[in-house]
């Protein structure tokens, strides 16, 4: 009970560099899940709705890179960002850029995945109409993504969990440094090394309870569409 | 308007993993009628009208459009269950036009004047998906004709309605052939074959038998399988 005594303690007293991190770790996640998502939503719906080779097999790969470790995408990532790297000469390196490209590739899969499923089942009931009224597969994509917005949303929620949940791809590509690229997950990695137990715990309540609120808010999201458009 | 009439099909047959569905179909929709094409369920009758819409290939055959293979837009087809948007009414009938290409500022006008020619106005705002059936299927009908087709399809508009909505689908469709569009239409429901029909189509097991002016077949069918049919036993 200590941990949640700290933790509330530290929120009420507005510690500054718990502040800080908190908010580098919503603002990472949050820039990684909005930029995957212009990506991996039209991406998700052109796998539920195009015709073309190797389509199925795309969906099984893109399925199973839902599961891929953040480590390994950490690394993926510091091979592209290092110096030698074909991104190397930005600079980008264990900065707050980088573990927000890092992130986003690590989510692109589960949201382009669950966009995937989504627009599917709507394009199942769709697909006549829009041909009828003579939709293109661009015009197609569009209406899906537009209409199936209220549940995107939630998949966008599930997408800013797994970002700000993980620890492997942050810490490699950000490097933990004060001040500059330490979020949450990776202070409770490195306060659980050096011993200091409550305050990590303290991280990871408060870490609980974000990630928690996300849930309720999609929760809450669900319901009211199902709700007000049927 | 460019003319896209006749529509054409000839020899046309449709089998689906070598599946028999329609076979030998010639047919020719001159655009000046209301066309209504009977037969039993599984007799084709839905797949022959996605044929000439356009929404299936035919296996083989040809499908012609006043001469021409390519699929004419001033063409429309609702469905026994009407695919709503996920948006307002309005939002729905305006959506057709805008896959039109009409411009953005006379989309909202002509939509509200469809909706208001199938009497529902009143609902533009409200979301498509919680109206009632018969509701939802006026607003399918009023998404067809804000496009102005030459020809509208309907594949049994009123299965899927209780008698009061069916009415007035009824009443909407003859409002439209009335307007000048030509019309072809299946349904289950022979009191309104006989109140819309200038002729009948009959199918039976993927092949026309019969092609008669509605009243004369009412009174007589030509070809056997139609009879039995039309003395409600299964041929």
């Amino acid at each position: 009970m200590d941990a949640f005594g700290i933790a509330l303690g530290l929120v009420v007293a507005g510690d500054a560099k718990l502040l800080a991190i908190i908010a580098l770790s919503l603002r990472v996640s949050l820039s990684a899940v909005l930029l995957a998502s212009l990506l991996a939503l039209p991406f998700g719906a052109l796998l539920a709705v195009g015709e073309f080779p190797c389509r199925r097999s795309l969906v099984v790969v893109v399925n199973g890179f839902m599961g891929m470790p953040a480590v390994v995408v950490g690394l993926l990532a510091y091979l592209l960002l290092s110096r030698a790297g074909p991104l190397g000469s930005f600079g980008l390196l264990f900065t707050p850029a980088a573990m927000t490209i890092a992130q986003a590739l690590l989510v692109m899969p589960l949201l382009a995945a669950l966009t995937r499923q989504i627009v599917a089942d709507a394009w199942r009931e769709y697909e006549e109409q829009l041909h009828s009224l003579g939709a293109t597969v661009g015009q197609a994509i569009a209406t899906l993504l537009w209409d199936t917005r209220y549940s995107l949303f939630t998949v966008l929620l599930a997408g800013f969990g797994r970002a700000i949940a993980e620890v492997g791809a942050v810490m490699i590509v950000g490097g933990n440094i004060d001040g500059v690229t330490r979020v949450m997950t990776t202070a409770i990695a490195l306060e659980t090394s050096k011993g200091d137990l409550p305050l990590a715990l303290a991280l990871g309540a408060i870490l609980v309870m974000l990630v928690l609120v996300v849930n309720a808010l999609t929760f809450a999201t669900g319901s009211w569409v199902q709700r007000k458009l049927g | 308007m460019e003319n896209i009439f006749p529509l054409e099909l000839a020899d046309v047959c449709f089998a689906p993993n070598g599946v028999p569905v329609l076979g030998n179909i010639h047919l020719s929709i001159a655009g000046d009628a209301c066309t209504v094409i009977l037969g039993a369920n599984g007799a084709g009758k839905s797949v022959l009208m996605r044929i000439m819409h356009g929404l299936l290939a035919p296996s083989s055959g040809r499908l012609a459009w006043n001469g021409g293979e390519a699929r004419p837009s001033g063409q429309a087809l609702v469905f026994q269950r009407p695919v709503m948007l996920r948006r307002s009414a309005l939002a729905n009938v305006a959506y057709g036009l805008k896959l039109c290409g009409v411009p953005r500022i006379d989309r909202e006008r002509r939509a509200r004047q469809a909706l208001a020619r199938v009497g529902l106005a009143h609902l533009a705002e409200r979301p498509a998906r919680v109206l009632s059936g018969g509701e939802q299927q006026r607003i399918a009908l009023a998404r067809a004709w804000a496009l102005d087709p030459r020809i509208l399809f309907l594949d049994e508009p009123t299965a899927s309605l209780d008698p009061g909505a069916a009415r007035d689908v009824e009443r909407i469709v003859g409002d439209i052939r009335l307007a000048g569009t030509a019309i072809v239409m299946t349904t289950h429901n022979l009191g309104q074959a006989r109140r819309l029909a200038d002729e009948i189509v009959f199918l039976h097991r993927g092949r026309i038998t019969e092609r008669t002016p509605a009243p004369e077949f009412f009174r007589q069918p030509r070809s056997a399988e139609a009879e039995t049919y039309l003395k409600g036993e299964l041929p």
